[in-house]
């Protein structure tokens, strides 16, 4: 760590690496999991002829829209920084992991932006039956889109499917099934579907919660409710599973990140998990407060006796293989966003669990306290999905691409420090202000509430009357 | 045809389709504090483009990964070595794209007002950019031996390259009133009738200095019959304005765009971006190409999906073709 005033081109580079990613990866599983549950609803509507979920279509539909903006602009910045700040990385990986990202744009972020125009502006000018079709398709674009950008960044994590080309100085694809079938990207994939679903569903509680709290419109928000709480359930349980099968994944292909997320130093049998830790920051000698036994053996090789690795060994390991330096990522950081990553995603599913619980069959929380600490949960998921972003790539350090590419040769050699920093400081109170304002937004429609049904309705059906107002103008 | 060279082109298509797509939405964008006396009927002029901004917006995005994929070198020298244009340019159409899906949502003339202000802005600073960028392409800038730009963003704002950068900008600005003039009725149509020729005059200046100085300075017979017929185009446009078909005018600019971005791909060719200092050093469809084997995969995925998004991005003008009518805008 040095001073504010020693920052290089590649600490600036890093930091709005890390700024952009977190920030844009705050709208993303709000876009993946409310585009399905808008649609789900919508769906509802068309099968039960229930105004109801009508009125649930355009109220979440809104919250839905207010995110996806915030996540469609930011995810330009993601694209093109990599050419900005990065062109030594874009140059090396650009054959492998560029088409991974061009099919994004060309199956998947085309779909998702032409359909949602549609389907903003498209109640009154189709046929009801196509319309659905349109949030259909954007919920399907939402998924494809994350399965590619995860099989980019899979390659990075746990590099396949390529041959090093010393004469260009490159990687080189040599099997592009292999890079989109990707063990991480396998497992990364449904982690983050249910991450989203996780996280959609929260916000869906502490939604409705709020109409609950107030006893408003709750024939729209209870069967919300527990769409909200079946979402947040399914998505937690799908955290469990498929966490556990991307540790083990973790474990065979980047065994230093494994090592980091629990500080262990030393090889190590029937290796404990430490839920919290005092004493030094690294966790090379604190004392454990709470410790699983074995735990941490079982996350990694699915037998509470299995041999997990430790950062000294494999350190010795690596400068053995790729010649000396320091292989170990910042222990810290890894250790504490591991812990919150789990600690925050399970206080999602509690929340659910204990919301269900108190609602169920028609009761009604009669604490003061009940709702607003339900609400406050909300926040938790984000926390999570920032912890474990930043867990995922942090422990990857000190690569960018793992065993072939160092982060700090990654860096554009040419651009200097002001222009970075212009870029940084201009980005971030860019997204500073942008936040501010979305969540206002968000917070003022949230707490409206859903159209009366005759509104609903009134913007709901094809017309070709001249003198009828559009169903919806910006 | 070798697969780099059929990237090439399909670089420049992408761009091009991009130009001419999201070219009249900065047009509408810039021309809303002109043409948008009171609050509908500024709405009346965002909701032209409403529907179809985004879907026009991942043009650009699509360029970009495919350069990524396609061109590795040009995608890395060019993002590096155009940072500050590509910034304002992200910056722009951060909060342009924001604006159109915020700016209904307020209660207050105030919040309306701001969001405006990020609609023009952010339509007029990449229209201005986009140009300056292309321009630069173009004439080359100096590269050391691993690619890398060695100039400093001073470099960029050369005099070929701000004509460039006016050039799109008025360019952009006559497209969007064409459109309006074909997208809106009564009133509104024709004072964006008007404006659209005082624009389109007022856009052949630089057009010409511009396309004649691209001509002279980096021209073939190619480029020279491309930019004739773009320069024609222009005027035809002019006079279909003139004479009331807004449609046709609309389609006159989008060629106009169609044949001066072809022109300045095909002044670029062979290189994707020329070396100034050491043409060693310059980029080449050749030297900044990706690997057969990722090209050939590219290939397939393009040939299957472009017409599929072609197709659907089609039907959705076609779902949207009624004119907005100021009177239809809901009350908000």
């Amino acid at each position: 760590m040095h001073d504010w005033g020693d920052m290089d081109v590649l600490d600036l580079a890093r930091m709005q690496f890390g700024v952009t990613t977190v920030y844009h990866f705050l709208f993303v599983p709000v876009t993946i999991g409310l585009s399905l549950l808008v649609a789900i609803l919508q769906t509802l509507w068309r099968a039960t002829g229930k105004s109801t979920y009508l009125r649930a279509t355009k109220f979440w539909g809104k919250l839905f829209l207010i995110n996806i903006a915030m996540g469609v602009v930011t995810g330009i910045v993601q694209e093109f920084q990599f050419g900005m700040n990065w062109s030594a990385y874009s140059r090396f990986v650009g054959d492998v992991f560029g088409a991974p990202l061009a099919f994004e744009a060309l199956v998947a972020f085309f779909l998702e932006s032409t359909f949602i125009g549609v389907w903003i502006f498209g109640w009154d000018r189709l046929k009801p039956g196509l319309h659905l079709a349109c949030i259909w398709l954007v919920a399907f674009g939402t998924l494809a889109s994350a399965y590619f950008i995860l099989a980019a960044n899979a390659f990075m994590q746990n590099p396949v499917g390529y041959q090093l080309n010393e004469t260009a100085g490159r990687a080189e694809l040599t099997d592009f099934g292999a890079v989109l079938t990707n063990p991480v990207a396998l497992a990364a994939f449904p982690h983050t579907i249910f991450a989203s679903w996780l996280t959609a569903g929260t916000i869906v509680v502490a939604v409705s919660g709020y109409h609950f709290m107030h006893r408003r419109d709750l024939d729209v928000h209870r069967p919300a409710m527990r769409l909200g709480i079946l979402t947040t359930l399914v998505g937690g349980l799908g955290l469990v599973l498929s966490g556990d099968s991307l540790g083990k994944v973790m474990t065979a292909t980047q065994p230093m990140k494994m090592a980091a997320a629990e500080a262990l130093y030393q090889t190590t049998y029937n290796a404990p998990f430490s839920v919290l830790t005092i004493g030094s920051l690294d966790g090379s000698h604190g004392t454990p407060i709470i410790e699983i036994p074995g735990l941490l053996s079982f996350l990694a090789t699915g037998s509470f006796n299995g041999e997990v690795q430790g950062i000294n060994d494999l350190n010795a390991q690596y400068q053995a293989l790729y010649g000396p330096g320091e292989y170990a990522p910042y222990i810290p950081l890894t250790y504490w966003s591991f812990r919150a990553m789990i600690g925050f995603g399970m206080l999602a599913v509690a929340m659910a669990i204990i919301v269900w619980w108190c609602t169920r069959r028609g009761r009604m929380p009669q604490h003061r306290l009940f709702w607003p600490v339900a609400m406050w949960m909300a926040v938790t998921p984000f926390l999570a999905n920032s912890a474990g972003w930043i867990f995922t790539e942090m422990g990857r350090q000190p690569w960018v691409v793992f065993s072939l590419y160092e982060t700090s040769e990654a860096v554009s050699p040419r651009v200097g420090v002001p222009t970075v920093a212009v870029s940084f400081i201009g980005f971030t109170l860019v997204y500073l202000v942008l936040a501010v304002v979305a969540l206002k937004l968000f917070l003022k429609y949230a707490k409206a509430g859903p159209p009366d049904e005759e509104g609903a309705l009134a913007t709901s059906s094809p017309s070709d009357d001249p003198d009828q107002p559009m169903a919806f103008a910006y | 045809m070798d697969l780099t060279t059929i990237w090439f082109i399909a670089i420049a298509v992408l761009f091009t389709g991009y130009f001419i797509l999201e070219g009249f939405d900065f047009g509408v964008g810039m021309l809303l504090p002109v043409l948008g006396r009171e609050e509908r009927e500024r709405r009346a002029l965002i909701n032209t483009i409403g529907p179809v901004w985004d879907g026009n917006e991942v043009w650009v995005i699509t360029a970009g990964g495919a350069m990524f994929a396609a061109f590795p070198h040009w995608y890395a020298s060019l993002f590096s070595g155009f940072y500050l244009l590509l910034f304002a340019i992200l910056v722009g159409l951060i909060i342009r794209g924001t604006a159109f899906e915020y700016r209904g949502k307020g209660d207050t003339d105030r919040w309306r007002r701001n969001w405006d202000l990020c609609l023009i802005i952010g339509s007029t600073i990449p229209a201005f950019c986009w140009g300056v960028v292309v321009a630069n392409l173009v004439h080359g800038v100096p590269l050391d031996a691993n690619f890398d730009y060695t100039g400093s963003i001073w470099g960029l704002l050369n005099g070929y390259a701000l004509l460039g950068g006016l050039t799109t900008l008025l360019l952009f600005a006559t497209h969007g009133a064409y459109f309006l003039h074909l997208r809106t009725t009564g009133d509104l149509a024709e004072r964006a009738r008007a404006l659209g020729l005082k624009l389109g005059a007022a856009t052949a200046v630089p057009a010409l200095a511009f396309l004649v100085w691209t001509q002279v300075a980096h021209g073939n017979w190619t480029t020279l019959v491309l930019i004739v017929l773009a320069v024609i185009a222009l005027a035809a446009g002019l006079a279909l304005d003139f004479t009331g078909r807004g449609g046709w005018a609309f389609a006159a600019t989008a060629l106009t765009i169609a044949l001066a971005s072809t022109a300045l791909f095909c002044a670029l060719w062979p290189n994707v971006l020329p070396s100034t200092s050491d043409t060693a050093n310059s980029l080449t469809h050749e030297n900044a190409a990706a690997t057969h084997k990722t090209l050939g995969i590219m290939t397939w995925a393009a040939v299957i999906f472009l017409p599929l998004i072609l197709l659907y991005q089609g039907w959705t003008y076609w779902v949207f073709r009624q004119r907005v009518i100021v009177e239809r805008i809901p009350v908000a």
